[in-house]
C-alpha cells in the first residue's frame, strides 16, 4: 500500500507541476504575452450592444404585455416611440463602429485567433 | 495511505496559494502566461484534492481505524451506505468536502467562464484561489481528515439520527449549493476588480447562480423532510440555528434571482446586485462557520472546535474585502436609469428584494443575538419560535401576494385601467375561495384564511399567466393550443420556469399553513388494548414487538389505526438502541393519505417498563404539500435552467461584436 501511495503521490505532484508550467513550456518565447483587455473602445462597443439587446427585449415584452392586456393602449402609445429611438440609435451607432473598425478585431477576437 | 491524503491536501493547498498570490500578479500586470498558468494551477487542485477524497473513502470502506475520523464517525457495524457518508458526518469530511465540490466547481467555471472575458477571467482565479485556500489551510493545519492513531478494535460510531436515506442526499445537495454561491461571487470581484463595467459576469454566472440556489432549496427541503421522518416531534423545521443558516443565504439568492433581472432588463441595480451576491456568498460562509465551528449548540453542529476563529476571520476579510472593493468601483456602478412608476414589474421586484433581505437579516439577527449575548453578558439569551413565525408573517405574507401581483403588472408602468382588467380574474376567484374557506369553517385561524386566499390568487395569476401567454403566441401564428403553449415556454424559460417554482412556493406555503395551523395534536397513556382518538382516527394499542438487527435493538409499538369502523392499518412508532454510539433514537410511524394530502403521525414518546406506551399522535392535514412542492420546485428550477439555444445565439452576436439583423 504504501508503494502505491508513493507512485500516486508522485504521478500527482509531477502532473500537477506539469500543468502549472504548461504554458511556459508551450512557448518559452511568448511573442505577445499580454492579457486581452478591451480599451475604451472596445468597452463603449459592448455598452451599446446590452443597450441595443436591452431596447430590443423591452420592445418584445412590451408588445407581448400590450397583447395580454397588461399594457393599455394610451401607455403603449407613450412607451413604444422612445424604445424604438434607443434601439435605433443604438443599433446605428454600432454599424457606425463596425464600418471604422471592420478591420480591426477586438482583443479578445485577436486573443481567440492567437 | 493517511500521508498519501496529507500529502494531496498539501499540494492542493499550494496550488490554491499559487492561483491567488501568482494569479493575482498576473491579473494586475496583465501576463498572459502566467494567468493561464495560475488557471492551470486551479484546475490541479481539483485533482490533488479528489486524490484525498478518494484516500477517505478508501479509509472509511475498508474501516481503518487507524484514521483517527474513521474511528471517531464510524464503527465495524456499521452498515456500508452510512459508513461512505460519514465522509461528511463529521467536521474534518464536510470541510474536504467543501473544498472537493469548490474545487471541482471552479474547474467548470474556468472551463465555461471565458464569456466573461479573459480580463474577468483572471481576476476570478485568484478570487477562487482565495477561497480555497482559506479551506485548504484548515484543512491541512486545523482540522485534518488525517490524523492518525494506534488503530482502535472498533469505532465509536455515526450518530444515529444521521443513520438515514437522507444522509447520502442532504448534505451533498446543500454543500453544491452553499458552495455554489462561490461562483457568483468570484465573477462579480473579478469583474469590480478588471473594472468591468458590462453584464458579462452576469452572463456567465446565470446558471451557476440559479444551480446554487435550486441545489440549496432541494438541500433544505430533504433536511425538511430528514427532520420530520426521523427526529420524531412531529414537525419538519425547527427554526433550528443552522437550518436558518441555510435558509439565510437562499433567501438572498432568491433576491439576487430577481433583481438580476432588473440589471439586464432596464440596466439598474448595478450597486444592489454586487451587495446581493456577497451577502449570499457571505451568509454560505457564515452558514458553514455555525455548522462547524459549534459555537451553537444544534442537531448538526459538531462538538466545540478550533475552527471558529478561523472561520470568523475569513468572514470579516470577505466582508470588508469586498465592500471596500465595491466602495472603489462606486463611480463605475452607477446608472442614470430611474424607476418610472411605484406601479411596475421592476417595482414590485423591488419590493420582493426589500422583504426577502429583511426576512434574512431578521434571521440573521435571531442566529446571532443569543452569541452576542452570551459574549457579552455571559449569558445565553434564546430566540425562540414566536419571534421567527412573527417576522415569517410579517414578511411571508406580503411576499406570497406579490408573487401573485408581479406576472400580472407589465414592466415600466401599469395604469389603473389595465391593472382592472388583469386583476380581475385573480381577485375574483381568491375572494371566492377565501368566503368558501370560511363558510367551510376555516376561519379558526385568521392568518390561515388569509394565507389560503393570498395563495389562490398567486394560483390564479400564474394560470391566467400561462393562458394568456398561449393565446397571444396562438394569435401569432402557432397553430395549435399544445404548439403555442410549448412555443410560450421554450421562447422564455426564465419567466416561465419562474412560475412554475412561484406555484412551487404557494404549494409549500398551503402545506405550512395547513399542518401548522389546522393540525391537531393528543398524547395519551396506554396499556395493550386500550384506545385514544385524534381528529376522525382511533387507535388501539396492542402491544410491543421487538428486532435485533447488527448494529441496534429495536422495539415497536404495534397500533392498529381506524377511521369509524374501517381498518386502516398497523402501524408501529418506536425506539431503537444503538450499540456502538451507545444512543437512543425515535422511531416514528406515518399514515400518509395521498387524497387529503395529510398525515396521521405517531410517535411512542415513552416505552415503559410495565408494558404501557405514551403515545403521540398528529394529524397534520395537507402536510405533503410540502413535499410535492419540492418536486414542482426542481421541475420550474429545470425549465429555467434549460439551455436556450436562441438566447445563446443572440448572447454569441453581442460578445463577439457582430452586428444583428433587424
Amino acid at each position: 500500500m504504501t508503494v502505491v501511495a508513493l507512485v500516486v503521490g508522485a504521478a500527482l505532484a509531477v502532473a500537477c507541476v506539469v500543468l502549472v508550467a504548461l504554458p511556459f513550456l508551450r512557448e518559452p518565447r511568448a511573442r505577445n504575452d499580454r492579457l486581452a483587455r478591451p480599451d475604451e473602445l472596445e468597452q463603449r462597443r459592448l455598452a451599446l450592444a446590452e443597450e441595443r439587446d436591452r431596447s430590443l427585449e423591452a420592445l418584445k415584452e412590451l408588445e407581448f404585455d400590450h397583447r395580454t392586456g397588461k399594457i393599455s393602449d394610451d401607455d403603449y402609445r407613450e412607451l413604444v416611440g422612445p424604445l424604438r429611438r434607443r434601439a435605433a440609435e443604438a443599433l446605428r451607432a454600432l454599424d457606425l463602429r463596425a464600418e471604422h473598425t471592420v478591420e480591426a478585431p477586438t482583443p479578445d477576437q485577436a486573443q481567440a485567433r492567437g | 495511505m493517511p500521508d498519501l491524503g496529507r500529502a494531496a491536501l498539501v499540494t492542493s493547498f499550494l496550488l490554491l496559494v499559487y492561483a491567488l498570490v501568482v494569479g493575482s500578479f498576473a491579473a494586475w500586470k496583465g501576463r498572459k502566461r502566467l494567468a493561464v498558468s495560475a488557471q492551470n494551477a486551479l484546475l490541479a487542485s481539483f485533482a490533488a484534492t479528489l486524490v484525498a477524497a478518494v484516500v477517505l473513502f478508501a479509509a472509511l470502506a475498508r474501516h481503518d481505524f487507524s484514521f483517527q475520523y474513521v474511528a471517531d464517525h464510524t464503527s465495524r457495524e456499521l452498515p456500508l451506505g452510512y459508513t461512505l457518508t460519514a465522509f461528511w458526518g463529521g467536521q474534518e469530511g464536510s470541510l474536504l468536502l467543501w473544498l472537493l465540490v469548490l474545487t471541482g466547481y471552479a474547474v467548470v467555471a474556468v472551463l465555461t467562464g471565458r464569456r466573461a472575458g479573459r480580463d474577468v477571467l483572471a481576476w476570478v482565479v485568484p478570487v477562487l484561489g482565495l477561497v480555497g485556500t482559506f479551506f485548504s489551510l484548515l484543512l491541512v493545519f486545523v482540522a485534518s481528515p488525517f490524523s492518525t492513531q494506534a488503530a482502535a478494535a472498533d469505532g465509536a460510531g455515526l450518530n444515529p439520527s444521521l443513520q438515514n436515506p437522507y444522509m447520502a442526499i442532504h448534505p451533498p445537495m446543500l454543500y453544491l449549493g452553499y458552495v455554489g454561491l462561490t461562483i457568483p461571487f468570484a465573477f462579480a470581484m473579478g469583474a469590480l476588480l478588471a473594472r468591468r463595467t458590462d453584464e458579462r459576469w452576469i452572463v456567465a454566472t446565470r446558471r451557476w447562480t440559479l444551480a446554487a440556489w435550486a441545489f440549496l432549496g432541494v438541500g433544505q427541503l430533504l433536511g425538511a423532510h430528514w427532520a420530520y421522518v426521523e427526529i420524531g416531534w412531529g414537525g419538519y423545521y425547527a427554526w433550528d440555528p443552522v437550518e436558518n443558516a441555510a435558509l439565510m443565504p437562499w433567501l438572498a439568492a432568491t433576491a439576487f434571482l430577481h433583481s438580476v433581472m432588473i440589471q439586464e432588463k432596464r440596466g439598474m441595480l448595478k450597486v444592489w446586485n454586487v451587495l446581493l451576491v456577497v451577502l449570499a456568498f457571505g451568509l454560505s460562509l457564515f452558514g458553514t462557520f455555525l455548522t462547524r465551528s459549534g459555537i451553537i449548540q444544534s442537531i448538526h453542529s459538531f462538538t466545540q472546535s478550533s475552527i471558529g476563529p478561523w472561520f470568523l476571520g475569513f468572514i470579516c476579510l470577505i466582508t470588508a474585502g469586498s465592500l471596500v472593493l465595491i466602495f472603489a468601483r462606486l463611480p463605475l456602478l452607477r446608472t442614470k436609469t430611474r424607476l418610472e412608476s411605484l406601479v411596475s414589474r421592476e417595482a414590485t421586484f423591488l419590493y420582493n428584494n426589500l422583504l426577502l433581505v429583511a426576512l434574512a437579516l431578521t434571521i440573521l439577527w435571531g442566529v446571532v443575538y443569543p452569541i452576542l449575548s452570551e459574549a457579552f453578558t455571559g449569558q445565553a439569551a434564546s430566540v425562540s419560535k414566536p419571534y421567527y413565525n412573527f417576522f415569517l408573517k410579517s414578511f411571508g405574507l406580503p411576499l406570497l401576494i406579490l408573487m401573485g401581483i408581479g406576472p400580472l403588472v407589465a414592466w415600466r408602468r401599469a395604469s389603473l385601467r389595465a391593472l382592472g382588467r388583469t386583476f380581475l380574474w385573480p381577485l375574483a376567484v381568491s375572494i371566492g375561495a377565501g368566503a368558501g374557506l370560511l363558510a367551510l369553517g376555516a376561519g379558526s385561524s385568521l392568518i390561515g384564511v388569509i394565507a389560503y386566499t393570498f395563495a389562490v390568487f398567486v394560483l390564479a395569476s400564474i394560470a391566467l399567466e400561462f393562458a394568456r401567454g398561449t393565446s397571444a403566441r396562438k394569435a401569432l401564428g402557432d397553430t395549435g393550443w399544445l404548439e403555442a403553449f410549448s412555443s410560450l415556454v421554450a421562447r422564455n424559460r426564465r419567466r416561465y420556469g419562474g412560475y412554475v417554482v412561484h406555484a412551487s412556493v404557494v404549494l409549500l406555503a398551503i402545506g405550512i399553513t395547513g399542518s401548522s395551523l389546522y393540525g391537531t395534536t393528543r398524547e395519551a397513556r396506554l396499556r395493550p388494548g386500550q384506545s385514544m382518538t385524534v381528529a376522525d382516527h382511533r387507535l388501539v394499542f396492542r402491544g410491543y414487538e421487538t428486532t435485533l438487527e447488527s448494529n441496534h435493538r429495536s422495539i415497536r409499538a404495534l397500533v392498529d389505526v381506524y377511521r369509524g369502523e374501517k381498518y386502516l392499518g398497523r402501524y408501529k412508532p418506536g425506539k431503537n438502541q444503538y450499540f456502538a454510539e451507545d444512543q437512543v433514537s425515535n422511531e416514528v410511524s406515518i399514515r400518509h393519505d395521498l387524497l387529503t394530502g395529510g398525515d396521521l403521525f405517531l410517535i411512542a414518546d415513552q416505552v415503559n417498563s410495565d408494558g404501557s406506551i405514551d403515545l403521540k399522535a398528529l394529524q397534520e392535514p395537507l402536510v405533503n404539500l410540502i413535499w410535492f412542492a419540492g418536486l414542482v420546485f426542481v421541475g420550474g428550477a429545470l425549465i429555467a435552467l434549460w439551455p436556450d439555444a436562441r438566447e445563446q445565439r443572440r448572447l454569441a452576436e453581442r460578445y463577439a461584436g457582430a452586428t444583428v439583423r433587424v
